[in-house]
């Protein structure tokens, strides 16, 4: 073992097998560690204890409604993609309470509920993923109110990203400017090599985990190596064909100047405005507040809830529903995430991960929707 | 596990309790709550503009936004002028005085005062509409002289569905010139039967200090906006308090967009220029 930390921006390399020493004292610091698993033939997000439960030589094949698991005999630790699950549950879960009140002799008492948050080392995320968090905290984080919520759990997360190594049919984050090579917004950062991972060191918290392993440095032709990874699959997605593809330049005035095209009527006789691409989008961050009572009405809670601006009450008066039509809630859906996000955020919505195309039952693909508006 | 001590300041998911000292029966449906809030240095902290508007809080029913009615230099009474329309709405119809709720605000843009000093001023709304602009017009009042005439347009369905009746003749004393006009007028009503916006045609205008503010159905705004700017009334000094669906109204919750904005928080008061691209969409 070294008798230096390894400083932040730095790059190190350790063993494959040595990744277990990182988990190990990653348990140690944090409530949980968890990072992908293969259940129910997805990989998803779950405790993680041990790398063997890694979905190691597992491979991912992801179309428009369309989502498979195969398995090779290859050690490769991380060469699928993103499954259904991006980070967004871990610090804006589906269901929160955020106030409870109770009726005591006819008074009442209201109190916030701030549970503290659990501490969790994730490992997996990529670089899709880490925007979609970006993204997320400028709208919980960086606007005239803080979700007090999100921050707590935010500031007690840790993450250990992955750099890609392949794409999937699905993703296009080198359309949305977001990857593949994970860029910030980690505390370490993995990209495996045949036979190591190189770590990049992006925090300092980050270089006093990977104290706990046998870590070597690495030389700059190595880093350089492993730089080239994420370059060689950026240039094989904006060549090949194994990514979407999105013409970005100017959508902002394309959708917004296109509100009545006809391809949104087009669009919605396919769309069954059911909210899935809603609820795997990394950046969807509607939700809305609801009373859960006891049955005498003494006790309260306030419970906020991931909401989908597909469904009828997410635009609900008392005057009637302002989008009445799937026709609306796409287009809202649409411009929102990809042109009115930016006057909103400064940002798009969108990072390209494809998780509304692999996870919309009937294959609807926005980069699809996008090119037939531009008359593609 | 909850832990009930460290509650962060300023928590803008948590309602603050409030009582009500008292309640003005408007309409059938329409009520004016006045409420007092419970924590003495929450109640000194509360200042608000006039437009801008509260969560009001009944537990076990949920929340509704609810323009803030009163006088906002008299925040002993913090009125809200509700219609029940909705369930919390309906829930609220049915509470009494001493009854708590909860309140958290106030929240969103306001009326114009500033960009309002030194011009003519048209305020036209209809119905539940007014509540909103009730402030301003206690403003005005109170500063008369620093705004030129102030025209008060105002529409209900009926006679019997006007609100604040008893204040109209100390507002007209205090020189706002005001047009009521009903929908459908009974035989002892000796007014205008029409709609709102057709009371422009009696105006004489300046275009260019004229400042026109106007809440009310939304179709009612769009035909108000229609003579306003068909009498070269700039669509910057044309401003609507617009409505939608909110769950937080501090931005975090997302149901209150329209177009680019969050009406929580841009808005509710807007001006035309930057409603102009969505007002007129179907379904947006």
């Amino acid at each position: 073992m070294n008798s230096a930390k390894p400083l932040v921006g730095s790059f190190v390399r350790i063993q494959k097998r040595d990744l277990q020493s990182l988990v190990d004292e990653l348990k140690a610091v944090h409530d949980r560690v968890v990072g992908p698993r293969e259940i129910d033939s997805a990989i998803v997000y779950d405790d993680l204890d041990h790398v063997d439960q890694l979905p190691i030589g597992v491979i991912d094949h992801q179309e428009g409604g369309v989502y498979r698991l195969t398995h090779e005999s290859s050690d490769s630790h991380f060469d699928y993609v993103v499954g259904p699950q991006s980070l967004k549950s871990f610090l804006f879960p589906p269901h929160e309470t955020i106030s409870e009140s109770f009726r005591k002799d006819g008074q009442w008492e209201i109190q916030a509920v701030e549970t503290p948050a659990t501490r969790i080392a994730v490992l997996g995320p990529r670089a899709c993923d880490l925007r979609g968090l970006a993204i997320q905290d400028k709208v919980f984080l960086e606007g005239p109110y803080v979700d007090p919520g999100y921050k707590r759990r935010r500031d007690a997360l840790f993450i250990v990203a992955v750099n890609c190594r392949r794409s999937v049919a699905t993703c296009f984050c080198h359309a949305m400017d977001c990857g593949p090579a994970v860029t910030s917004h980690f505390d370490l950062a993995l990209t495996e090599m045949d036979e190591c991972f190189a770590v990049e060191i992006g925090t300092s918290a980050g270089g006093v985990a990977m104290d706990a392993t046998s870590w070597e440095p690495m030389s700059e032709t190595e880093v350089a190596q492993a730089k080239e990874v994420s370059v060689e699959l950026e240039e094989s997605m904006r060549n090949g064909t194994s990514a979407r593809q999105m013409e970005t330049g100017g959508i902002r005035e394309l959708l917004m100047d296109n509100l009545e095209h006809p391809r949104w009527q087009e669009v919605a006789d396919r769309c069954l405005s059911c909210g899935n691409c809603t609820m795997v989008c990394p950046t969807c961050f509607c939700s809305s507040a609801d009373e859960v009572a006891d049955l005498s009405g003494d006790h309260v809670r306030r419970e906020r809830s991931w909401a989908s601006c597909f469904t009828a009450e997410h635009s609900y008066m008392h005057s009637g529903n302002v989008r009445k039509t799937t026709r609306s809630r796409y287009r809202q859906w649409l411009t929102h995430k990809l042109a009115t996000w930016q006057d909103q955020f400064d940002s798009s919505g969108c990072t390209g991960c494809g998780r509304c195309i692999t996870w919309c039952p009937v294959g609807i693909d926005l980069t699809e929707e996008v090119a037939a508006i531009r008359g593609e | 596990m909850v832990d009930r001590q460290s509650v962060t300041p300023g928590n803008p998911w948590v309602a603050q309790l409030a009582r009500i000292q008292g309640i003005q029966q408007e309409l059938p449906s329409v009520a004016t709550y006045d409420l007092v809030l419970e924590d003495p240095t929450v109640a000194e902290a509360f200042k608000f503009q006039p437009g801008q508007f509260n969560m009001l809080y009944l537990p076990g029913f949920g929340e509704a936004a609810i323009s803030i009615s009163s006088d906002p230099s008299h925040l002993a009474s913090l009125q809200h002028t509700v219609r029940a329309a909705g369930n919390v709405t309906t829930a609220l119809s049915r509470v009494h005085v001493g009854d708590q709720l909860g309140v958290r605000g106030p929240f969103g843009s306001s009326w114009p005062l500033e960009a309002c000093r030194g011009k003519d001023v048209v305020i036209a709304c209809g119905g539940i509409g007014l509540p909103p602009l009730r402030p301003l017009i206690y403003y005005m009042i109170q500063h008369r002289e620093e705004f030129g005439r102030v025209h008060l347009l105002y529409g209900a369905r009926t006679p019997g569905e006007l609100l604040f009746t008893d204040e109209f003749p100390p507002w007209q004393a205090a020189g706002i010139e005001m047009a009521v006009t009903v929908d459908l007028g009974y035989d002892d009503w000796t007014g205008d039967i029409g709609v709102v916006p057709v009371l422009f045609h009696r105006l004489n205008l300046n275009a260019h200090k004229t400042i026109v503010m106007t809440c009310g159905p939304e179709v009612m705004m769009r035909f108000v906006i229609f003579e306003a700017l068909a009498r070269g009334i700039d669509p910057r000094n044309i401003y609507l308090s617009m409505e939608r669906n909110m769950q937080c109204a501090v931005g975090l919750c997302g149901a209150c967009q329209l177009g680019p904005k969050f009406v929580c928080k841009d808005g509710p008061v807007f001006t035309y220029e930057q409603m102009e691209p969505y007002l007129m969409l179907e379904d947006l």
